[in-house]
């Protein structure tokens, strides 16, 4: 079947980034298309009514939005090869759960890291170490969340990675300190093509939030 | 082997009686554990160590947490009266529209309903126009799911799917809310197709038998949440 795949996507976006992953670990050619933010195509808010936010995936002309449910997606269609989730039942809702909680708790908390100052920052520390902790604990001596392959957990958290230099240089704290086996871990998925073929440079994302607070009036 | 299903919950969540709908739906026999909310057993402490929330479902002892990962589960598990369609885009669909009511619809609503009564006096004016900001955000929101809706008769299409129990809280405790606070959200003008809905909703069997008593559950809300929103 021809498939005729386009990615609308903002390349600091840790969330398009998991879509890119998603995608390179498939093998899957596509269309990239950049959106600029602050002046959205007709075409996103065409394909994205309702949240007008990118990434969105689209598939023959029909889209579809929120990366988690994109990845879902693209593991159900592209179901030949590399599979993104496990297929029992049990380990499903699992990576299921551990990707939800990935949602929950990760993006505001590391946000606030390099948008705020003072107390509200430093909470927003304790908060984001808390949070890498109880992930490390669940990763234990495994080599991916998933176990010995990586898969839909390990997409959902190390795109986040490519924002660790910001949040650390901002935050001044190391992760590494904090959460070694976090970082061995980004470090063996960022080993794999995939990986490392749709992250961004951690210095270009820095360069880009210091540009990003100077321009919105953050400093 | 003799299968346990256990169901940690509360009578009043709409989470957790989604997951009891799903096992309704599918004839599963299970066991319903009620969690004091305001002190939780060790049991539930040891299966959801992370959030400490309900609902869980625990399946032959093994711990599944959070609604729409355990509805998934259910689906994936039990064969019978699937609520997933087989269609990818189908399946991203529903998904998305799931975590849309989760996500942006039940504190719009909550807002709408309670959002200037929490916290201390706030300056009536100002009040007001938070109230209606809100009650705006509301009828934006159901307007995407009255449009999602379409001719069908539920989300799912001719039977009940993973969306339309997702979509509970506006099936029922929506109509509850505004009883309780006396703020008028779903209105069969604006919203004809959802009322429909609703009122299908709540007739299926595996779903009726799963709602928790109406007045009670005013009486809960009114309670804890004081008397509502509703313009003096």
């Amino acid at each position: 079947m021809a498939h005729e795949v386009v990615l609308l996507d903002f390349w600091p976006s840790m969330f398009g980034m998991r879509v890119r992953v998603a995608l390179a670990e498939k093998g899957i050619k596509y269309e990239y298309k950049e959106e600029d933010l602050r002046n959205k195509s007709p075409l996103l808010l065409k394909m994205n009514p309702i949240h007008k936010k990118i990434p969105v995936l689209i598939h023959n002309g029909k889209p579809v939005c929120e990366s988690l449910i994109i990845v879902q997606y693209i593991d159900e269609v592209w179901n030949d090869k590399s599979p993104l989730l496990p297929s029992d039942p049990d380990q499903r809702a699992h990576a299921r759960f551990w990707a939800d909680f990935i949602e929950q708790k990760v993006y505001d908390t590391a946000k606030k890291i390099w948008a705020t100052k003072g107390e509200e920052q430093e909470a927003a520390k304790k908060e984001f170490i808390e949070t890498f902790k109880i992930l490390e604990e669940e990763l234990g001596e495994k080599p991916f969340f998933g176990g010995e392959t990586f898969g839909f957990v390990d997409i959902a958290l190390i795109t986040f990675y490519s924002w660790f230099y910001t949040y650390e240089t901002f935050g001044n704290f190391s992760i590494e300190a904090e959460c070694p086996k976090i970082i061995a871990w980004a470090k063996r998925c960022m080993q794999k093509e995939s990986v490392a073929n749709s992250l961004p440079d951690q210095k270009k994302i820095y360069d880009f939030t210091v540009w990003m607070k100077k321009y919105f009036g953050m400093d | 082997m003799a299968e346990e299903v256990l169901v940690f919950g509360a009578w009043g969540s709409p989470f957790s009686r989604r997951v009891e709908m799903a096992l309704k739906l599918k004839g599963i026999e299970y066991k319903f554990i009620e969690e004091d909310l305001t002190n939780k057993s060790p049991s539930l402490l040891k299966y959801n160590p992370v959030h400490k929330k309900i609902p869980v479902l625990v399946h032959n002892g093994k711990p599944v947490a959070e609604s729409l990962v355990i509805l998934e589960y259910i689906d994936e598990t039990w064969k019978d009266h699937p609520i997933l369609p087989k269609d990818p885009y189908e399946r991203a669909n529903a998904r998305f529209w799931a975590k849309f009511i989760d996500e942006k619809c039940l504190s719009a609503i909550f807002k709408a309903c309670w959002g200037a009564c929490w916290g201390e006096e706030k300056e009536h004016e100002k009040a007001e126009i938070e109230h209606e900001k809100a009650v705006k955000e509301v009828s934006e929101l159901l307007q995407f799911l009255e449009n999602e809706l379409k001719e069908k008769r539920y989300f799912g299409g001719e039977t009940v799917g993973l969306l339309d129990i997702a979509a509970n809280t506006i099936g029922y405790w929506l109509g509850v809310f505004e009883e309780a606070s006396g703020v008028e959200l779903l209105t069969r003008e604006k919203f004809p197709k959802l009322c429909n809905w609703a009122n299908e909703f709540v007739c299926v069997t595996a779903i009726k038998e799963n709602l928790p008593p109406r007045d009670k559950l005013i009486a809960y809300f009114r309670n804890r949440f004081g008397a509502g929103n509703a313009s003096k």
